[in-house]
């Protein structure tokens, strides 16, 4: 409340400003008055309210939800196509795919016979939470059923936006440089499993794989970190027994 | 460049902070960005001069807090200061580490007229 004048109802601290003291005549102009609001708040927030909103959704509906980030061309496409395909009979799935433009990606996931939503971005950088709560309403996912949501290709960006999702799944492929994690650290940290793909070009490649992992796990040393080859199928069994071990069984009726 | 969907985060909560105090302009905008938050700072600047173009932030004098980061070492719970997220424990040496401190990214105040 203004000590002077008693002016302000709403209990907000009041100021004066320095300098216009003299100038408070109880005119009741108040044109000289500044209030302090302290708001304390995430910038986030509406983002972050709209993630636990999906994540209530995903854990009524007992969904598995993945957010499925890398930068583009590291085969996330592939990896959910063969992962569909080789799956399909185990699990209900549903695709939720984010490019900044073109359905080219939801058509190959629609191959497959799989449920997909297409997000374009447009010049967007990323998904948000409010994007993934829209296109839940279309696509209204079954229960006990597992939900991939590949973002847009970029390694930067989408760190900063929780989805709902359970896991965080990291992809990076061999192609890439080992010091990945080093320069994009904060998608790693945030991130609960590390995909190494494209392993069959090993023999090709000057990619240090050692140097990749140890690198990772100076970032996140919670990481688990699977590598695997959606060619040749090689270590494909592990990513399928991780993502086994998370889907939640179905409520005894 | 997700610091534009920031900007316009800030937009959109301080001018519903400033319309519940009856404020019609703002004045000051006080902010905590940590050096963990994933925020680029050029470009939250560029981001900024665009995004609050006829908004009720336009003309407001932004001030804008640091916080340094901080993390915990999971071997000898030593807290030290960290610039990047896989800065080793000076004590001894481990990388595994949680962060304590330096992802905020919150608006603290408004001064509004």
């Amino acid at each position: 409340m203004c000590a002077t004048c008693g002016c302000d109802s709403n209990g907000n601290i009041t100021l004066h400003e320095p300098g216009h003291e003299e100038e408070h005549h109880h005119d009741h102009s108040h044109s000289h008055e500044k209030k302090i609001v302290e708001v304390e708040q995430d910038i986030l927030h509406q983002n972050n309210l709209l993630a636990e909103r999906n994540r209530g959704y995903f854990e009524a509906k007992n969904i598995l939800a993945m957010n499925l980030v890398s930068s583009p061309g590291s085969g996330k496409t592939a990896l959910l196509e063969r992962t569909l395909t080789d799956l399909k009979r185990q699990f209900d799935f549903y695709v939720i795919e984010g490019d900044q433009q073109t359905h080219l990606d939801a058509d190959r996931i629609h191959a497959t016979g799989t449920r997909v939503v297409q997000i374009n971005t447009k010049k967007g950088c990323h998904l948000d939470a409010h994007m993934i709560l829209h296109a839940l309403q279309g696509m209204k996912p079954k229960e006990n059923s597992v939900l991939f949501i590949e973002n847009v290709g970029n390694l930067v960006c989408p760190a900063s936006f929780d989805l709902g999702e359970k896991e965080r799944v990291v992809i990076m492929s061999v192609t890439e440089g080992e010091d990945k994690p080093l320069k994009y650290p904060e998608m790693f940290h945030t991130s609960t499993l590390c995909i190494i793909n494209k392993t069959d070009l090993l023999p090709y490649v000057p990619f240090n794989i050692e140097k990749a992992k140890e690198y990772a796990r100076r970032i996140n040393h919670r990481l688990t970190i699977i590598e695997l080859s959606c060619l040749t199928g090689e270590g494909l069994h592990q990513w399928y027994d991780w993502l086994r071990a998370r889907v939640p069984l179905p409520e005894p009726a | 460049m997700h610091e534009l969907s920031v900007v316009m985060g800030i937009v959109s909560i301080a001018t519903e902070k400033a319309r519940e105090a009856e404020a019609s302009v703002i004045d000051e905008i006080e902010l905590d960005i940590g050096k963990l938050s994933n925020i680029e700072m050029d470009a939250f600047e560029f981001a900024w001069e665009q995004g609050v173009k006829e908004t009720m932030l336009e003309n407001t004098v932004k001030t804008i807090h640091r916080i340094e980061g901080k993390a915990k070492c999971l071997a000898c719970k030593t807290e030290f200061a960290i610039e990047q997220l896989y800065d080793p424990c000076p004590v001894c040496g481990q990388y595994a580490s949680d962060i304590i401190q330096g992802k905020e990214l919150r608006i603290k105040s408004l001064v509004v007229n």
